[in-house]
């Protein structure tokens, strides 16, 4: 049997609307309602342009919609429907619009653009050109690689785990005190995109030494070079992609 | 002599007359501003000025003899907010940005369609169908009016960046002046070309005649394209400077300073651009011949007309995302600072906002396409089908605008436990973003492929094994953009990551390619079920042409804008500073304004010359019609 096509499209809105609600209720990692907004948006359009491709379809569609207006025994029907959609509407928009004591949705972006040039540790970086020292022990000297991993993972755990947290995933002691919250660095969105030299700029400057251009940038990320030496800085760096198993964005292999 | 004659003539003279004055009057402004920049110097760059200044107080011999090259050329002026002339009234950050910007939509308007019109000859001329030379001459008839409106856009820029901006002009007419007067003359040679390809069309319709006019239109292509990527060396060096030092000291060699590290990637993108480009727009305005038309004939021609601009619009996006892709990779090889503003940075938001609008795209070439199966009736044994192409689609369309960073109300930050999303979040990176628009890309494909052979049963005996073999192709095709997508994309290091990119592409390639060549050898001499009857489509997929045309023209606009504004406070990125007092970066709504008011003026003269078009074949015919 075919179902009617009106019918056919509230049951495909109703069906994508709880996919995307899905993951909140099931898995407890709700979709935002900014994206819930623009994935329905387009999964309703999408539906409709299949169903209107074709005549006898589009007549399939519109047609009830049509009878509904225009068939002088669907009075009753007209009228439910016309009290009902102009109440829904007026009641989304009283929804979206009215007040509320919720701060204001930021609007912020991953990463800062990095400058060419870094001034740290006294000394002048350009981070075009800037590599990781350590990063060829990799292969040239690897139980020398490990003890520096190691001793990356003590800098970390004596300093950064506070905030970044044990597993690296930003879920620290103290990261709920911030917002922005500190970064995730398990996440594939982060680290894992970079180049060494972006995270040794942004270790050594912290948020102070974020760029002026494109600000505002939030972070209460501490100035580091101000309390671990350069080379602790590498040596975490090495730490923070081997225990995520990242590898650095890079342009050989 | 025939009044429909005179008329003509009388139009060409006006219109060659109007456009040799222009030329003129354009050249003698460049000819006065290179002369000032090679013989009036001071000023150029006022602090450069006071240390020679102070240099030449010094006695000789304290000082080594300076660098032969820096007399002959200047560092990059280091220019404060006075060295910007204001106009009362007038921004001229804005002014500037929304002239180049009309003059950039209307030029790729008039590069492309003397290419679709070309090959439009060519295929008239190769199959003897009258109706191709009509068509490719209707084309070139829409894009005459845009050609004039270029050259005026063309000036005004000119006289914008002169008045707004003269210390940079200095500068780089300093590196560039033998392109710009290369680039004047070509225009001269390519409106030459022009006029007599377009008033010379009948004429030469016969015999050699045609191979003569065939070989205009092909010299009119070739200058066309040269002068884009004249224009594209000017602005590719503002972003990745190249044969200067870091003090902005032009080398002396201007091939170094043309063939800059963006210049053959922006060229590749622009002129594939252009095609889709060209196509959208005379989609559209087939769109508007369609919907006002009268009688069925009109309506038929017109059908036909809209759907061969779309497939042309359709041949030039489907190698679009990877030429945009190719761009923007070295982009980011070029500066690591640039690719993060790009693609992490500010502008990532932007982005989205393209993600969508390059969508919107996609939904809408393959909506005319499945409206286009009305034409036949033996469509019905595929219109079964779209629902699960429009399903890939959109699925895949999600993905793609999927941002790396989440809009989060505070509230919804909370119950997240933080900014990062387990599941989405790994389709906010460009591996996801690849496999979506790989997939998208081939299931458009299939939607044409199906449309195809709407009206059609194959004959040939190995017809199963044809389609066997093509569905097996789209299988495997799928299934290695995945493999690479998601293994390379994720569990591996970012050089075989972005390496990925590449075979994802060739498998795309290669669906399209081979798929199609197979599809014209099993359908050669196919049965016809029931005829295509063109004219028999549905007038809401004309707006899906209309769609076409004002997504890409604000697609455009959009990433003019980002393109541009990645400089950020820089005229020539790391070596020319932009110390105006617009010298910012403007916030996304303020941007995405700009734009949407440049569209709405482009729409505005478009429908204007289509509406020119329309009247002046309205008069063609009631002349016709009286004799």
């Amino acid at each position: 049997m075919k179902i009617p096509r009106l019918l056919l499209f509230v049951i495909i809105v109703v069906i994508s609307y709880g996919i995307f609600k899905a993951p909140g209720i099931l898995l407890n990692q709700p979709i935002p309602s900014s994206l819930i907004v623009m994935y329905m948006f387009f999964a309703v359009v999408t539906t409709l342009l299949w169903i209107t491709s074709t005549e006898k379809d589009m007549q399939g569609l519109v047609g009830p919609i049509k009878t509904m207006i225009q068939d002088p025994t669907k009075k009753t029907l007209r009228n439910i429907v016309f009290v009902i959609v102009p109440l829904v509407a007026g009641g989304i928009t009283y929804t979206q619009l009215k007040p509320s004591y919720e701060a204001p949705v930021e609007l912020r972006s991953i990463h800062p653009a990095p400058p060419s040039t870094v001034k740290a540790f006294g000394k002048t970086f350009n981070l075009a050109t800037l590599v990781n020292p350590y990063r060829k022990l990799e292969k040239e000297d690897p139980a020398k690689f490990t003890q520096l991993v190691k001793e990356g993972g003590e800098v970390y755990f004596k300093n950064c785990f506070y905030c970044h947290g044990d597993k690296l995933d930003g879920k620290g002691h103290y990261a709920h005190g911030f917002n922005p919250l500190p970064l995730a660095f398990t996440d594939i969105g982060t680290i894992a995109q970079l180049q060494e030299s972006f995270v040794f700029w942004r270790i050594s400057t912290g948020g102070p030494g974020l760029p002026k251009e494109a600000a505002p940038w939030v972070s209460a990320m501490p100035v580091w070079e101000n309390f671990i030496t350069e080379d602790e800085v590498w040596k975490v760096i090495l730490f923070l992609y081997n225990y995520t198993g990242y590898a650095p964005r890079s342009w050989e292999k | 002599m025939r009044l429909s004659s005179i008329v003509v003539k009388k139009n060409l003279l006006l219109k060659m007359g109007f456009t040799v004055a222009l030329f003129f009057f354009v050249s003698l402004f460049a000819f006065q501003f290179l002369e000032s920049t090679k013989f009036f110097p001071i000023g150029v760059d006022t602090v450069y000025a006071a240390e020679q200044a102070v240099t030449a107080e010094k006695p000789a011999g304290a000082e080594a003899k300076p660098d032969a090259k820096k007399e002959e050329y200047q560092p990059a002026p280091k220019l404060t907010e006075k060295d910007y002339p204001q106009v009362k009234g007038i921004n001229g950050r804005i002014m500037a940005w929304l002239v180049a910007q009309l003059h950039l939509w209307f030029a790729a308007f008039v590069l492309a369609v003397p290419i679709l019109v070309f090959i439009v000859e060519i295929i008239g001329m190769a199959t003897k169908d009258k109706r191709y030379d009509k068509m490719a001459y209707e084309f070139i008839k829409v894009s005459l009016t845009a050609y004039s409106i270029t050259a005026v856009f063309g000036g005004l820029l000119l006289f914008t960046l002169v008045i707004f901006y003269p210390d940079f002009m200095r500068y780089m007419a300093n590196i560039f002046s033998p392109t710009m007067l290369a680039y004047a003359f070509l225009f001269f040679a390519e409106s030459a070309c022009l006029y007599i390809y377009y008033y010379g069309w009948h004429a030469m319709e016969e015999g050699t005649a045609k191979w003569v006019h065939l070989t205009i239109g092909w010299m009119l292509n070739i200058i066309g394209t040269v002068l884009m990527f004249l224009a594209n060396a000017w602005v590719s060096f503002m972003m990745s400077p190249h044969g200067v030092d870091a003090a902005g000291v032009f080398e002396g060699n201007i091939w170094h300073a043309i063939h800059n590290h963006l210049w053959n990637p922006l060229n590749l993108h622009r002129t594939v651009a252009n095609v889709a480009y060209g196509g959208s727009i005379i989609g559209a305005y087939a769109a508007y011949k369609f919907l006002s038309a009268r009688n069925t004939e009109e309506k038929a021609h017109y059908d036909w007309m809209g759907y061969t601009a779309n497939f042309i619009a359709i041949c030039g996006l489907l190698p679009l995302p990877f030429a945009g892709y190719w761009l923007i990779a070295e982009i980011y090889a070029y500066s690591q600072q640039m690719g993060i503003t790009l693609m992490g940075g500010v502008f990532a938001w932007l982005f989205i906002i393209q993600a969508v609008l390059i969508g919107a795209l996609f939904l809408s070439v393959n909506y005319y396409l499945w409206c286009g199966m009305e034409r036949s009736k033996g469509a019905e044994r595929y219109t079964k089908y779209i629902k699960y192409i429009a399903f890939v689609i959109v699925a895949c369309f999600l993905v793609w605008f999927t941002p790396h960073t989440l809009i989060m109300t505070p509230g919804e930050l909370k119950a997240l436990g933080g900014p990062y999303h387990k599941y989405l979040g790994p389709l906010g990176i460009m591996p996801a973003k690849n496999t979506a628009v790989n997939i998208m890309l081939i299931f458009t494909f299939l939607s044409f492929l199906l449309y195809r052979r709407c009206n059609k049963i194959a004959t040939v005996s190995w017809a199963p094994i044809g389609n066997a073999i093509q569905a097996a192709i789209f299988v495997a095709a799928i299934i290695n953009i995945c493999i690479l997508g998601i293994y390379y994309g994720y569990f591996t290091n970012t050089v075989l990551k972005v390496g990925s990119s590449v075979p994802q592409v060739a498998s795309t390639l290669f669906v399209i390619i081979s798929c199609m060549i197979i599809d014209v050898f099993m359908f050669k001499g196919a049965k016809e079920v029931a005829p295509l009857q063109w004219g028999k489509i549905p007038d809401r997929s004309q707006y899906a042409l209309f769609i076409l045309a004002v997504s890409f023209t604000w697609l455009m606009g959009l990433m003019g804008f980002i393109r541009s504004a990645i400089r950020q406070h820089w005229h020539v990125y790391t070596v020319f500073r932009d110390n105006s007092p617009d010298a910012f970066t403007p916030t996304i709504g303020y941007a995405t304004k700009v734009v949407s008011i440049g569209v709405i003026i482009f729409m505005a003269i478009v429908i204007f010359i289509f509406w020119l078009a329309h009247i002046s074949g309205k008069k063609n015919v009631s002349q016709g019609a009286h004799h």
